[in-house]
């Protein structure tokens, strides 16, 4: 019956119903606590480990959001890319970098500070790892966004969230294909990731 | 719903129209680029209302409260779907089973028939396959919350040609991000706005795909921010896929 079907593993996984807002934050602080210490992952992590209000989150998003632009902005000058790879790296940044503009617009317009842009580092020597290493990092922020999304206060900076998650989609999806990997890495649901789980992806490249 | 048989020619070019109307859509891109690209000019309000949509309601109800089911409906604010689906999250389920069915079916219908081979035809059955989970989940959450899924449409899809498919496939996703985008700030309980972005997504990843196989395709059709669509739009835009 179909009453078995929903008991669907991908769904059960993006379930988050009766687990608070806090516990849901901590499992991921722990998580990421276990892997780097508190004190390495300080500045980054400390958004995860206290994300209690919107502004935390967004100044998570903008960290990765920065990451990406960074990536696609500076690293990329330094593999070679050519063709299709070159095209769609040189419209992604800027698009990244849009999204680094809005987030630190709506952190300034809720009270809150935008963290600096860390200083990255990238473990790329040319075109291809490059590529493959730019579909880690999409679908790591898909999966943090829509990790976040539930958590967002505000219906507003929800929205906000899912119009920039969708672009992060898209450019996870395009990249896939490109390289001969799959545009629907977690099948017909993408999982979400909790900011823990995310940060123990993005840290070794924070420096 | 004007009854004029269309020539199978001009079904084609139709769905594009579309696409390029959620595209000029005023809460759309230039809105967006304006917000986001004003350097201080820009205010906070305009970007928000751009990711909202005009529908937004600004009530303070919290998702938290509303755990209960269709009575949960968020009392000040307008529906955001027509109340024939349901009432609160039911009916935007059920809104978006409605898509997922038309999807599901289109895509079963371009498999059938032959249409693409070797890796397109692997990815275009595979979204199919995705688009019929996502029928299974929705169908499912409506049952649990309480509700009466919708009916499942009956559709009538004009496959043609492989470039025409390929052209309605890439407008029904593109359309089918942006109404999940459009209803995601309406939903109320967080196990099902989560549930909603799961699929969001992957409509995105379906459409920025399939935009490699036509002419003129967009990975991110309207450039850095993704825009909604509300229910009338969307409604409206599938209307001539309902038989």
């Amino acid at each position: 019956m179909i009453t078995d079907r929903l008991a669907n593993p991908e769904l059960a996984e993006v379930e988050v119903g009766g687990v608070t807002r806090a516990s849901f934050l901590v499992r991921g602080a722990v998580a990421a606590a276990a892997v780097y210490g508190t004190a390495a992952a300080a500045p980054f992590v400390s958004s995860a480990l206290g994300a209690t209000t919107d502004i935390d989150i967004l100044n998570f998003a903008l960290t990765l959001e920065y990451l990406e632009t960074d990536f696609y902005q500076v690293k990329a000058k330094t593999v070679g890319l050519a063709g299709q790879a070159a095209h769609d790296v040189s419209i992604f940044g800027k698009e990244e970098a849009a999204h680094v503009a809005a987030l630190k617009q709506a952190i300034k317009q809720a009270g809150g500070t935008p963290v600096a842009k860390p200083t990255f580092s990238f473990p790329v020597t040319n075109a291809s790892s490059f590529m493959n290493l730019a579909y880690t990092v999409e679908n790591l922020g898909v999966s943090a966004y829509n990790g976040a999304g539930p958590l967002l206060q505000s219906k507003a900076l929800l929205a906000a969230a899912g119009s920039i998650v969708q672009t992060e989609a898209r450019h996870a999806a395009a990249i896939g294909l490109l390289i001969g990997k799959s545009p629907t890495p977690s099948g017909g649901f993408d999982t979400p990731k909790t900011m823990g789980q995310v940060l123990a992806v993005a840290k070794p490249m924070i420096k | 719903m004007p009854s004029d048989p269309r020539e199978q020619e001009e079904l084609a070019p139709q769905p594009r129209g579309i696409v390029e109307e959620l595209v000029r859509d005023d809460v759309g891109r230039k809105k967006f680029l304006k917000a986001v690209g004003g350097a201080g000019a820009a205010s906070f309000g305009a970007f928000v209302l751009a990711a909202c949509g005009s529908s937004s309601s600004p009530t303070s109800t919290s998702r938290k409260t509303a755990t209960s089911a269709a009575g949960a409906a968020a009392p000040a604010a307008a529906p955001s779907v027509p109340t024939s689906f349901g009432a609160g999250d039911i009916g935007i389920l059920n809104y978006a089973l409605t898509l997922e069915y038309l999807e599901a079916e289109f895509y079963a219908k371009v498999v059938a028939a032959k249409l693409f081979n070797g890796s397109v035809g692997s990815l275009v059955a595979e979204y199919g396959q995705q688009e019929s989970e996502h029928v299974a989940a929705i169908h499912e959450t409506v049952i649990k919350l309480g509700g009466t899924p919708a009916p499942k449409p009956t559709g009538k899809f004009p496959l043609t040609s492989a470039a025409a498919v390929a052209k309605l496939a890439y407008t029904v996703e593109n359309l089918g991000a942006s109404a999940y985008l459009g209803q995601a700030a309406h939903i109320t309980s967080p196990t099902v706005l989560a549930a909603a972005l799961a699929i969001h997504t992957v409509e995105a990843r379906h459409a920025a795909t399939l935009a490699t196989l036509v002419p003129g395709g967009h990975v991110t059709p309207t450039g850095a921010f993704a825009t909604p669509a509300n229910a009338a739009t969307v409604l409206n835009a599938v209307k001539p896929f309902i038989a």
